[in-house]
């Protein structure tokens, strides 16, 4: 059987490895070799590197660590972040990594999707999706630009046309950032990821929310995920890896031991 | 022993590259024939699309090369798909070397790409099968695609996602994974060992 996967996130900032509470006030956390080797051993299932900085400032950004971790991690990681072509693309799986996830610039350039589809193929083209629940107009909403909070803005689409639209492009694997619920440790943003699930054909990650064991299998539970992503609470210690995935098979979901 | 990665032009050359290294084998990758024809050994790497990776092949001249190959020869997931007769992705003729035809898998309403770490049930006629020595039932490994092959006698392990295919085929030794050994943790690390203790 396939396994539900849990996926470490790593918000990097140059080299560094940094945490914040929605998307702001960004504090490091360690060096990312040492912390992705570590996530590895402890049964991390993948890994994902956020680069927070690079779509928001348009500069060219050293991506040289992507190298360093291929060295020596054992399990598949994904890089994002400023990705804007198929380019930027190849360099980064050139240096070892298996995926690569394209976000704010696949809104700017919905064709850019095709276009790295075509060159690498499907698996390798990860979309990620930063939703915001709009309380006023009760609407999710595609926002662009959030590593960078002066430069957030809200996008034309709503979240349900914007991930269909992703799939029929090529994506390939899809990341759904629940942007109310990150980094603020209250369990993942299961009503829209039930909505998001039914119109998700392709493998689709929770992002935003987990605070405790018991959210992991939540999201697992009901709203059907293939992966739950969380970063403070394991960055922090507050929920160890090897403890989370003996509760997880305690409730009989299907996870790597 | 040397160990020479083709440079089929594919993506994921660093990463096994990598993989090996950390076995402590500095594997060379090359395109060259002449460094190809004295290796001790070949891997052959993939991802992407089955048509553009046989074109690489073509173009790079090493179709004759690889089917000559006496050495043995291991291919990783696209590279697997490759040594088989022929590939329905891109309806492309491909290598030869082990029986097969690779299909779309039929998952029903499963998602696709099958993503992730599945479980690996070794067939009976190759539990004393060399490449799979220390590698159990239930070891679970690290899969990105979405044609698989059938399984069939040249099957030495397989998996499940809403039906079965092969996860490791060897014809004599002429062997490939569906599965990515350099992503798959100690199991993955232990099958690439396994390769290079080779010698059937």
């Amino acid at each position: 059987m396939l396994a539900r996967r849990i996926i470490p996130c790593l918000d990097v900032r140059d080299g560094k490895v940094v945490k914040g509470v929605q998307f702001r006030n960004h504090e490091i956390i360690g060096d990312i070799v040492p912390l992705a080797k570590a996530y590895a051993e402890q049964g991390a299932d993948e890994l994902v590197f956020y680069d927070i900085t690079a779509s928001s400032d348009g500069r060219v950004v050293d991506k040289s660590w992507v190298r360093r971790i291929a060295e020596v991690i054992d399990i598949p990681f994904c890089v994002a972040g400023g990705i804007k072509s198929v380019a930027d693309a190849g360099l980064i799986l050139e240096m070892g990594a298996d995926k690569i996830s394209v976000n704010s610039p696949a809104l700017a350039r919905p064709e850019l999707i095709s276009e790295l589809e075509h060159s690498f193929g499907q698996q390798c083209v990860v979309i990620g999706i930063d939703s915001f629940f709009d309380k006023e107009t009760g609407q999710y909403q595609v926002y662009q630009f959030t590593g960078d909070e002066s430069r957030t803005q809200k996008t034309r689409w709503q979240t349900l046309d914007w991930l269909k639209r992703v799939q029929e492009l090529g994506a390939g694997e899809i990341v759904l950032n629940c942007m109310n619920q990150d980094g603020v440790r209250q369990g993942y943003d299961l009503t829209q990821l039930q909505l998001m699930r039914n119109a998700c054909k392709v493998p689709l990650i929770a992002s935003g929310g987990a605070g405790a064991m018991q959210h992991f299998a939540d999201v697992f539970e009901q709203a059907d995920v293939d992966g739950a992503l969380a970063a403070s609470v394991f960055h922090k210690g507050i929920i160890p890896i090897p403890e989370l995935k003996t509760f997880l098979l305690e409730r009989k979901l299907e996870i790597r031991p | 022993m040397s160990l020479v990665i083709v440079d089929t032009g594919c993506a994921n050359i660093s990463s096994v590259y990598c993989a090996f290294q950390r076995l402590g084998v500095d594997a060379k990758v090359s395109r060259d024939l002449g460094v190809i024809k004295k290796a001790s050994r070949l891997l052959v790497p993939g991802v992407g699309a089955a048509r553009q990776a046989m074109a690489n092949l073509r173009e790079r001249d090493l179709i004759t090369t690889l089917q000559q190959a006496e050495q043995p020869l291991l291919g990783i997931c696209l590279g697997m798909q490759l040594l088989t007769d022929r590939s329905e992705e891109g309806d492309v003729d491909c290598l030869g070397l082990i029986p097969g035809q690779v299909k779309r898998m039929q998952v029903d309403d499963l998602r696709l790409p099958h993503m992730g770490w599945n479980t690996l049930q070794v067939e009976q006629s190759a539990q004393n099968h060399p490449l799979l020595k220390g590698i159990g039932e239930k070891d679970y490994v690290y899969f990105v695609h979405s044609f698989a092959v059938a399984p069939s006698d040249t099957t030495l392990a397989r998996c499940n996602y809403g039906s079965d295919f092969a996860a490791v085929i060897g014809k004599g030794n002429k062997l490939g994974a569906q599965f990515h050994p350099e992503r798959s943790g100690a199991v993955g690390a232990r099958l690439l060992q396994n390769f290079l203790a080779f010698s059937g």
